[in-house]
């Protein structure tokens, strides 16, 4: 793993039912994520994904991408154009810093209306024991 | 208003909460007041941490990483703040997911958060979004542990305009332990916003007036729902019409519709929104007591209370002060009002 280097873009399709069971698997009942017409009145064209389950999807770009060794350090995120049913977000990551056993790779995460999320993750790679890799390792 | 710029901001108790509108300036330092109050202390997650809520997380995202499952799993680091909302039962929506009054615990709220979400709202902020997340992980959580946290208000902007409406960033930090424990901490700032007014609704259209349906509208401003009747056969017709469908008799003159009808049929539209109209609502086909037929609108009864046969009454109303039309109403809701008068 190198400065610089870009992470193959992951699409996800921004179903209904992702959106709903997002919100509900992070316990997140704000009407706004699952009932249309509360969502219309509030003046948003439809429901939309909530923050926790972008941060999930972020932190899951990561660890499919580095694999299960992965050790989630820091996840900090910024939402921009909200992801409403019917679209598809496309996660980009490059990395941009490498120190030690630790790095952090920028995030963007773009859908019809623009941006979506931007942000980085910060994490490291344990070895099979369990601690960080000896060839990461400052 | 002098306001001491030097002199520090009282604490938000020595504030009066239903004091009436602050001048910005002094908005911003009211609400500026609140930083560094706490928004929760030793707040109890509902439950513990779990492998049910783990899988359906897991199964909601699509995450199959092997770390969250067997008999060494941890939960996803993400769902950190999961463990922290009230949810149905919790304590309402305030502030939106993160906001300390979206979760909780049963004990240890502080009613400083409440307070300064109630001062935005009486100052016209009343919508909620999320803007920033920002977790960091320092322990990772394992089924039946159990969490608390601790929650301050670290930041609260001035009022700045932003392309939803304008508002005030409010940031909180919440640190969630095990035990005595830091496992992780969860920065969040919502903006609380005064959703861009809604340009005002524009008018209903108007209708198009010709010489074949002048006297139809002509009636309509006299508050006569008047149909055209055949001279030559008798028949009615409406909408109006240069001629008689039945006998082809181009002269006729009008009898005035008694103002009772049935909901003949309806649509309800949702989509696609229409200006001047705010959906759901319903579109009616009204059978007049005289037979006829006539598209319309029924006022005062909700857009899924409507019903085939449901008995109307013909109403006058005034749109955008200047354009009548005949509209319907409940018959017994009618009837109600008139005895009311
Ligand atoms: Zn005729």
């Amino acid at each position: 793993m190198r400065t610089g280097d870009e992470l193959p873009p992951v699409e996800i399709p921004i179903t209904r039912t992702l959106i709903v069971a997002g919100a509900i698997a992070s316990r997140d009942y704000q009407d706004v994520h699952h009932d249309p017409e509360s969502a219309r009145h509030k003046g948003s064209p439809d429901i939309f994904m909530n923050i926790l389950t972008t941060n999930g999807l972020v932190g899951r770009y990561i660890t499919d991408h580095f694999g299960p060794r992965t050790v989630l350090k820091k996840v900090a995120i910024r939402l921009g154009a909200p992801n409403y049913p019917g679209d598809t977000m496309v996660l980009n990551g490059r990395v941009e810093t490498v120190e030690g056993a630790t790095a952090t790779v920028r995030i963007v995460g773009t859908n019809r209306i623009g941006n979506h999320v931007t942000g980085t993750v910060t994490f490291s790679l344990r070895d099979a024991e369990g601690t960080p890799s000896e060839h990461t390792r400052a | 208003m002098v306001d001491d710029p030097e002199a520090p901001p009282a604490p938000p108790e020595a504030r009066d909460p239903d004091a009436p509108t602050h001048p910005a300036h002094d908005l911003s330092t009211h609400l500026k007041s609140y930083e560094g109050h706490p928004a929760a202390v030793s707040a109890t997650g509902k439950d513990p941490v779990n492998l049910p809520m783990i899988r359906h997380w897991c199964e909601a995202l699509g995450d199959t990483n092997p770390a969250y499952t067997g008999p060494e799993a941890i939960a996803p680091p993400t769902m950190l703040q999961a463990w922290t909302m009230g949810g149905l039962g919790g304590l309402g929506g305030l502030g939106g997911p993160g906001g300390p009054g979206a979760r909780g615990g049963h004990t240890g709220r502080a009613q400083a958060y409440d307070e300064l979400l109630a001062l935005l709202d009486a100052s016209g902020c009343t919508s909620v979004v999320a803007t920033d997340c920002e977790q960091e992980y320092l322990q990772p959580l394992r089924p039946g542990d159990e969490i608390t946290f601790d929650t301050v208000i670290e930041s609260v902007s001035d009022r700045k305009t932003t392309k939803l409406g304008t508002g005030h960033f409010v940031t909180t930090r919440t640190d969630v332990r095990v035990g005595e424990t830091l496992v992780g901490t969860h920065r969040f700032r919502i903006l609380k916003y005064a959703p861009a007014q809604a340009k005002k609704t524009p008018p209903r259209p108007r209708p198009v007036v010709n010489r074949d349906n002048a006297g139809f509208w002509e009636g309509v401003e006299r508050h006569r729902l008047l149909i055209q009747r055949c001279t030559a056969c008798a028949a009615l017709r409406f909408p109006w019409l240069p001629g008689c469908a039945h006998c082809g008799g181009p002269d006729w003159d009008t009898v005035e519709a008694s103002g009772e009808g049935t909901v003949y049929s309806y649509v309800v539209m949702h989509h696609p929104p229409f200006p001047a109209f705010d959906p759901p609502y319903a579109v009616v086909l009204v059978e007049l007591a005289e037979g006829v037929r006539i598209i319309s609108n029924l006022v005062g009864t909700p857009y899924d209370k409507v019903r085939i046969g449901m008995p109307v009454r013909l109403v006058f109303q005034v749109y955008d002060g200047e354009l009548t039309l005949p509209v319907f109403r409940a018959a017994e809701e009618a009837a109600a009002e008139e005895a009311a008068v």
